[in-house]
């Protein structure tokens, strides 16, 4: 596994990504309507690690999120899970999908 | 396999960046609602639709043409639609509906434009300025494209003077209110959903309905917004017995409606679940947001009805007319 120094300060660039407050718990996934299909604690791990591949190659997972807060609702390290989710979005959006604004 | 995301999102983001709407409509579609109820243009206090009501017949035909992609391969296909639509908006013949349906939609804002007027609420419209206040962009992450619509959006606010906003959707109160001031600099428009402002009014009923019916809460009014008690309250004084389903209030289960553009399928198979614990309770469902009514509807059963909360509170608080 590669850390992508850049990568990891386009996160920090994101807005509010707070996820290194998560504690691993998986209370997110239990409750999450699409059950293990998202998994915010690898997608977030991935994301602190700087791990490029790991967040890009989880596109559709990302996409995926229905940004309803169930899990957040629910945190007990009270992280905003879907804020997160978002940041990651604008990511993707941005590197994989070519989508930012000429 | 989804529909091809970035193709589809790109879509989107050329829509509003060119078009100022994720599914741009003809203007007579956005605003044909107010035939015959003479709200005057513009003031410091105005009823904001944001588009939503008017473009969910328009999403929920699109997301019908979607779902036949999915799981296909069809990238290539949505590359070409891509290109053909920064030419022609491709959205009249995507996205086809029927005047039956746009008609079912715009009679809920009818609803809330005669229940704010029942409750003595002075109100105008925007009209032409009625935009699209751009949530869809946002929780895509097409953050550019989301920053020149709410700027525009903020524009026209300010050109037509307005103080006060009255909002008629969980979505576009979250843009107004709790977006809009993180992006646009100096955004202080109030800003409230129709619900809280009835609410806070503590209109009496004129009709008690007797009736008893399962609230859904949307996601975004109960999690995002706070907006809990109002529909509740709203609809005990109108005479009808709520009932909770298995999850509910802050603790609500979505709809699956956000996932019907990119993942039809498992959309329609998270409103299944949804109905499933709704219907448990009542076969009468009550929603408070176009999209949740929409998704809810497609996969119910047909011994249970769903219904938006202003279908419920206009007959309750607004006195039919006097046959003359």
């Amino acid at each position: 596994m590669k850390v992508d120094t850049e990568f990891l300060s386009a996160l920090k660039l994101g807005g509010e990504f707070d996820a290194r407050l998560c504690i691993n718990c998986g209370t997110c996934t239990a409750l999450c309507p699409l059950g293990v299909e998202l998994m915010p604690r690898r997608l977030f791990r991935y994301a602190l690690l700087g791990h490029r591949e790991g967040v890009l190659g989880e596109a559709e997972t990302i996409f995926s999120c229905l940004l309803c807060r169930l899990c957040e609702a629910n945190c007990p390290a009270g992280i905003h899970i879907a804020e997160n989710v978002r940041t990651l979005r604008t990511v993707v959006n941005r590197d994989v999908y070519g989508l930012a604004e000429a | 396999m989804p529909v091809p995301i970035k193709s589809t999102l790109g879509m989107l983001g050329d829509n509003l960046r060119k078009r100022k709407s994720a599914l741009p409509l003809r203007r007579r579609a956005v605003t044909g609602w107010t035939h015959g109820l003479n709200i005057p243009r513009g003031g410091e206090t105005v009823l904001y639709t944001g588009q939503m009501w008017q473009m969910v017949p328009a999403i929920d035909a699109m997301s019908r043409q979607l779902a036949k992609y999915e799981g296909r391969s069809s990238a290539r296909l949505f590359s070409v639609a891509r290109s053909m639509n920064k030419v022609l908006n491709l959205t009249p013949f995507l996205a086809r509906t029927s005047a039956r349906e746009r008609a079912a939609f715009d009679e809920r804002l009818r609803n809330i434009a005669k229940l704010l007027a029942a409750a003595q609420v002075p109100f105008g419209y925007l009209y032409e300025d009625d935009l699209y206040a751009g949530g869809l962009a946002h929780d895509e992450g097409l953050d550019d494209a989301f920053r020149v619509q709410a700027q525009r959006v903020a524009d026209a606010l300010r050109r037509h003077g307005v103080r006060r906003v009255i909002t008629v959707d969980p979505h576009t109160t979250n843009m107004l209110r709790s977006v809009y001031p993180t992006v646009v600099p100096g955004f202080d428009v109030q800003v409230k959903s129709y619900l809280e402002v009835l609410a806070e009014r503590r209109l009496r009923a004129t009709t008690k309905l007797g009736e008893t019916a399962t609230f859904h809460d949307s996601c975004v009014y109960a999690r995002y917004e706070g907006v809990l008690e109002e529909p509740r309250s709203l609809l005990k004084e109108g005479g009808v017995t709520v009932l909770e389903p298995e999850m509910s209030g802050k603790l609500t289960f979505c709809c699956g409606g956000p996932l019907e553009s990119l993942f039809p399928g498992k959309s329609a198979e998270i409103a299944k679940r949804r109905v499933g614990q709704l219907s448990a309770v009542s076969k009468r469902v009550v929603t408070a947001c176009p999209l949740c009514l929409a998704n809810l509807k497609r996969v119910a059963p047909a011994d249970v009805t769903i219904q938006d909360v202003s279908d419920y509170l206009v007959k309750a608080y607004c006195p039919a007319p006097v046959p003359t």
